[in-house]
């Protein structure tokens, strides 16, 4: 089984070292960003900026309050980057993380489209642009490290291990204090589950996570390629099946056009 | 003669400078990428050339596998006027969408990766594939308007290679082109939505549905037939002959039953899925399905249906005009207006995006002003009677 990662909203306390690991781990440069009106900077994720903190700012019982929870892609078990990239640029790896290989991609940016996440992000500004996204450290988990983000994160939001065992281990926070999450472990069903794996204090909908189901969004692209090779055959077989056909039909009156114009001319 | 070059430099500046104009955006997004020429972004990665070059440009090239499997495989002879003209537009509507590739993709000097690199499950794949072999084989299905150019050419260098050899080659294997033709289009216009299929959750329920697919190739063998009458009426008017009007009719007749069981698939998907109420209430976007509805596919089907509009001109043409429109307005549904974008994001087409498909497009009509310039493309019946079987 791969490797995952818990993030539990509720020991975040939004001090965004996640952030600064992951640019200084993948060598990213700082994004000039203006003032939103808000902590949460910077304001999207872009190809410069893997992983940020989104600060839902809510009213609880009348009181103002504030939820943190880390962005970044969230590995999916049936990932639809992967299926879509024309090149197989994309792969999802049996220990967790989708890799991307900026020596096969070609720039058609399919995966931006078909994310559910809307995660892979692309070089606009470059000449000769490449996809970037969250790479799981799949360099560093290759060591034996965890990611930069977990390494990095002093609140223990964090937690690296094997995804069987952190489901288990989120669905055991959520009895141990039901008061304290709202019962959905965000990641381990979603789009058929993902190595990235949530709980929260209050409704996903409400950190702006996607409401999605438990059906890869792959399933339908599958069955349409899986027919492809009947459709190929059968149409190939049909249209030679109308030319005979048609040429078949298209002897006898002729040879009848034939006699009668024998028939004329021997009138 | 001199008379008739005279008549055209006016049409064909103004296109020159279209496309000269559309080098400049070209040259910009070369040397400083795709963010200086267009408004992508990552909530909105594919914009106007997607939908426009490859969406519509596809579905419009619709016409040569249409009429090539209507007059060789259906034996339809009838209609071998406008085979050819078909097969031409065809060509050059899949030549503009592999330079607006080149335009569009961040990389487009690694677009051979495609060749060495498969992926198998991707949609994307099967488009590659089918744009690289069926542009193969519309350019060997148009080769014989070439080689008999060449064979009445007045210069003695050109004159001196016998051109019937390719000619008889290509005869030869004419109708398994016809075929890998057929098949090749079948599998390219509906893998276009199988593409979409991806997005279950981005494009709107009142489009996305597992039957994209077929929806996708109903709807282009409905806008082949009427693309070739928008064509050839044009291409009539401009060069000056007429063609006879049943056969514009005949085009026409069979949209409205196309059409007519595209409309069917649409209304009964949406039924079984017990999505037929959002037609109602999934405002605004249900003014766009029915726009593209009544457009496309509703009017059509009424005025093809009518004999007096059949037997005139200009109703065979604005009728087909209506469909094209209809078609566009469907693909621009699905690849863009109906596609959520990712929150947070605008998008509207930037000027040079335009710019950039008007020059491509130009330079596509002044192939085809070449072309019936110099190839018999619309008076060649009495040359190629030998090629229809």
């Amino acid at each position: 089984m791969g490797k995952a990662v818990l993030c539990d909203a509720t020991k975040c306390i939004g001090c965004r070292a996640c952030q600064v690991a992951c640019k200084q781990w993948n060598g990213l440069p700082a994004v000039t960003t203006t003032n939103t009106g808000s902590y949460e900077n910077p304001p999207k994720m872009d190809a410069y900026t893997f992983t940020k903190i989104n600060f839902t700012e809510l009213e609880d019982n009348g009181r103002f309050r504030w939820v943190f929870n880390k962005l970044q892609c969230m590995h999916c078990e049936h990932p639809a980057c992967v299926e879509a990239c024309i090149v197989g640029a994309l792969e999802k790896r049996p220990d967790g993380p989708v890799t991307y290989d900026d020596r096969k991609c070609i720039g058609c940016r399919y995966c931006q489209v078909a994310c559910p996440f809307g995660i892979p992000n692309f070089e606009w500004d470059k000449p000769m642009p490449w996809i970037r996204k969250c790479t799981f450290c799949a360099d560093r988990q290759g060591a034996g490290l965890k990611p930069a983000c977990v390494t990095t994160c002093p609140t223990g939001a964090l937690e690296f291990g094997e995804r069987d065992a952190l489901i288990s281990e989120a669905h055991r926070r959520i009895a141990a204090e039901p008061g304290k999450y709202v019962d959905h472990v965000y990641g381990e069903k979603e789009v058929g589950g993902t190595s990235w794996l949530y709980l929260s204090p209050v409704p996903f909908e409400k950190l702006g996570f996607p409401a999605l189901g438990p059906v890869p969004v792959t399933v339908n692209v599958a069955r349409a390629m899986g027919a492809v090779p009947p459709v190929l055959l059968g149409v190939a077989a049909a249209m030679a099946g109308i030319y005979w056909l048609t040429k078949r039909r298209q002897k006898p009156s002729q040879a009848e056009a034939d006699e009668k114009e024998k028939a004329r001319l021997t009138k | 003669m001199m008379q008739q070059k005279r008549r055209f430099p006016l049409g064909t500046s103004i296109l020159t400078v279209i496309v000269i104009l559309g080098l400049i955006p070209m040259v910009i997004r070369y040397l400083y990428g795709l963010g200086a020429v267009s408004n992508l972004s990552d909530g909105r990665p594919w914009g106007f050339w997607i939908s426009f070059d490859l969406y519509c440009g596809v579905a419009l090239a619709a016409g040569g596998f249409t009429l090539a499997g209507w007059v060789y495989l259906f034996n339809q002879k009838k209609y071998h006027a406008v085979a050819r003209p078909a097969i031409l537009t065809a060509f050059l509507g899949y030549t503009l969408v592999i330079l607006a590739l080149l335009i569009d993709l961040g990389q487009p000097w690694y677009i051979w990766h495609a060749i060495i690199y498969w992926n198998v499950h991707s949609p994307l794949f099967e488009v590659a594939v089918c744009v690289m072999t069926y542009t193969v084989v519309l350019a060997l299905e148009f080769s014989p308007a070439v080689f008999e150019g060449l064979s009445k050419s007045n210069l003695p260098v050109v004159r001196r290679f016998n051109w019937q050899i390719p000619l008889r080659i290509i005869r030869a294997i004419q109708i398994p082109l016809v075929i890998a033709g057929v098949v090749l289009s079948t599998l390219h216009q509906s893998s276009l939505g199988s593409m979409l299929l991806m997005m279950p959750e981005t494009l709107h329920p009142l489009w996305y549905t597992p039957i994209l697919p077929i929806l996708f190739l109903t709807s282009a063998i409905a806008v082949g037939p009427a693309m070739v009458i928008f064509e050839t009426t044009l291409s009539s008017k401009v060069f000056g002959h007429k063609l006879p009007l049943d056969i514009l009719s005949g085009l026409g007749r069979a949209i409205p039953y196309i059409l007519g069981i595209y409309l069917l698939l649409k209304l009964t998907d949406l039924t079984a899925t017990g999505e037929i109420g959002l037609i109602f209430s999934a405002y605004p976007q249900n003014l766009l399905w029915w726009g593209e509805i009544i457009i496309g596919v509703i009017l059509p089907i009424f005025l093809f249906s009518m004999p007096s509009v059949r037997q005139s001109r200009s109703g065979v043409f604005w009728s087909a005009v209506l469909v094209v429109i209809g078609l566009m307005f469907n693909r621009f549904n699905v690849s863009m207006l109906a596609l959520a974008m990712r929150p947070g994001f605008t998008y509207f087409p930037h000027w040079m995006e335009i710019a950039i498909s008007a020059a491509l497009v130009a330079d596509a009509l002044l192939v085809i002003w070449l072309a019936y310039r110099f190839l018999p493309i619309a008076q060649h019946e009495s040359i190629t009677e030998v090629t229809a079987p």
